[in-house]
């Protein structure tokens, strides 16, 4: 059996849980066994629809307690519904990095984080996962009986079945937490920049925070997520949550759109594996050009808005 | 109050990433070798700060590699620390890391433990939780803000989408990332002091390696970017939503 962590957030199953979802069953379709989830916690959606992902059956602990995350509790309740599993899959988002490997400990699975592809079996197990910053690959051997994946965002398509997964509760009783969430402020109505399938970014060369209309607006029509280079965050222009790149956060959308934005090679680690690039820079000596796949040579300020302008009509027609 | 950071030697942000042995091993001829920055600027100077909040504090480094990573340790303890300990091997396993600072962290009553969030190397972010998980501690990932009060400790971690307030008595371990401090540079009688902190090499514990490296790879080169003239931006949106298909 292959394990899938289904990851919930105020009362909703994340978009990348239906991407490991699906990563879990077509793991399972290769090796002839089942994908089951495990959910931990309470939702307003209807678990049952994870069948469409390709999961057979879902493990609840539908417990409001458990809304409080706390590495350490969900870490042996999952150990516990991962007891005839093969394969254990997270998302590797930041709930995703805190309980992998404690179960990794707990179970004597080996974890490879960062996947970016399904496992290969031809020779033992093995699995390609980012290094260096999204600079190279590496291919991990798995010698353990037991193996842990956690999959990077955005690097394995969803894939949409139709079926209905059997919800069974979890028999299992929880630990106190020693991990008090007292808040969480959540960026109300922005999409999550790690889960963003498109990504407008802007640089120093936008000249100041007061100049972030159009790229806010642009993301706006688009549905996608903003984000910044390094100086800008540390200058303050931008919150440091948006900082994308080596020392901020990785990220590899559809679509990623950078304007005012040179280059340096510590930004280019953090969405280099972007599968589209689209730089807008007035220098045609900026290195992001080399790493692009369309570009525009020009001046921001005139440009932009031009480019919205068209994504409007577009969208219009 | 005792605290451990663990730090790691990686190569510096602008090395040149290649491999040699048909792809087997990282290539480091040219290659200019740091302290982790996570490890650095966030786990370390938090920890400073907080010895220099409360002097009693004892504050101890951990690095687990070969000789090499001696003068990374050295700059650390540059900065602050009281003494380190190097762990003297070349093994890379997650699992195989952890266990070494766990031989050394379970009998030396610390009541902080802090890793950086990932190094910029492997990329694992495995070593904090894995440390927490062999020592049974709670572990508070992606810190961006840590404070002490009289109940433990105050953090402030990143979410998808937002930040989460978590409250946790001590031990614990914590993985740290930007916003916990600020990087420093060390000055000169760091420098001359760090000379004469103690770094005790010690040989490994018997561990297991759960995973190994079977090879690497580079990305595939872009095609080249295909230029459009900026008097025509309109053909831009035509080409993301008619050839690439992004929208």
């Amino acid at each position: 059996m292959i394990l899938v962590f289904i990851d919930q957030q105020d009362g909703h199953i994340k978009k990348t849980s239906f991407e490991a979802a699906s990563y879990a069953a077509k793991i399972a379709e290769v090796t002839g066994t089942t994908a089951e989830g495990i959910l931990i916690g309470t939702v307003n959606d209807d678990i049952a629809t994870l069948g469409n992902y390709g999961l057979t059956k879902v493990h609840t602990l539908a417990d409001a307690n458990l809304n409080n995350f706390d590495a350490q509790v969900y870490t042996k309740i999952i150990a516990a519904a991962a007891e005839g599993a093969d394969v254990i899959v997270f998302s590797n988002n930041t709930t995703g990095k805190a309980i992998a490997p404690r179960l990794s400990v707990r179970l004597k699975a080996g974890l490879v984080s960062g996947a970016a592809a399904l496992p290969d079996l031809s020779n033992g197990f093995t699995v390609k996962k980012t290094v260096f910053s999204g600079k190279a690959f590496a291919n991990i051997t798995v010698n353990t009986a037991k193996k842990i994946i956690a999959l990077n965002p955005n690097s394995f398509s969803v894939i949409t079945t139709s079926g209905s997964a059997e919800v069974v509760a979890l028999n299992v009783t929880p630990d106190a937490a020693k991990v008090q969430v007292v808040s969480t402020d959540l960026v109300k109505g922005e999409v999550p920049l790690g889960e963003a399938d498109i990504v407008v970014s802007g640089g120093r060369g936008l000249k100041g925070p007061e100049n972030w209309g159009m790229i806010t607006e642009l993301a706006h029509l688009l549905g996608a997520a903003t984000a910044c280079s390094r100086p800008v965050a540390d200058i303050n222009w931008r919150p440091h949550h948006e900082h994308v790149g080596q020392t901020g956060l990785a990220i590899a959308p559809n679509l990623y759109i950078a304007v005012g934005i040179s280059g340096a090679i510590q930004h280019l680690a953090g969405v280099n594996r972007s599968k589209t690039i689209v730089v807008i820079n007035k220098d045609p000596e900026a290195p992001f050009f080399k790493a692009a796949d369309y570009g525009i040579v020009g001046d921001a300020f005139e440009v932009m808005p031009k480019i919205i302008d068209a994504v409007k009509k577009l969208k219009a027609s | 109050m005792k605290i451990l950071v663990c730090i790691s030697k990686t190569p510096d942000t602008t090395a040149k990433i290649a491999f040699s042995d048909n792809n087997t091993k990282f290539e480091t001829a040219g290659v200019q070798f740091i302290i982790n920055p996570y490890d650095e600027w966030y786990a370390l100077v938090r920890a400073i700060e907080l010895k220099e909040a409360d002097p009693s504090t004892v504050l101890h480094l951990i690095n687990v590699g070969n000789a090499d990573s001696d003068p990374i340790i050295r700059k650390a303890l540059a900065l602050g620390g009281d003494e380190a300990i190097r762990v003297n091997t070349d093994n890379s396993d997650s699992f195989y890391i952890a266990s070494q600072i766990t031989t050394i962290a379970k009998d030396g009553g610390y009541d902080l433990i802090f890793t950086g969030k990932e190094t910029i190397d492997y990329n694992g972010s495995s070593i904090g939780g894995m440390v927490a998980e062999i020592m049974d501690l709670p572990y508070i990932s992606h810190a961006i803000k840590f404070d002490l009060d009289a109940a433990g400790a105050v953090v402030v971690r990143e979410i998808e989408g937002g930040e989460e307030t978590d409250k946790a008595a001590l031990p614990l371990v914590v993985s740290c990332q930007k916003g916990m401090a600020e990087q420093r540079i060390p000055n000169m009688k760091g420098i001359m002091g760090a000379r004469t902190k103690p770094l005790k090499v010690v040989e490994p514990a018997v561990a297991e390696s759960y995973t190994s490296i079977a090879s690497f790879d580079l990305p595939p080169a872009k095609a080249g970017v295909k230029l459009v003239s900026a008097d025509n931006p309109e053909e831009l949106v035509r080409l993301l939503h008619e050839e690439a298909k992004v929208f």
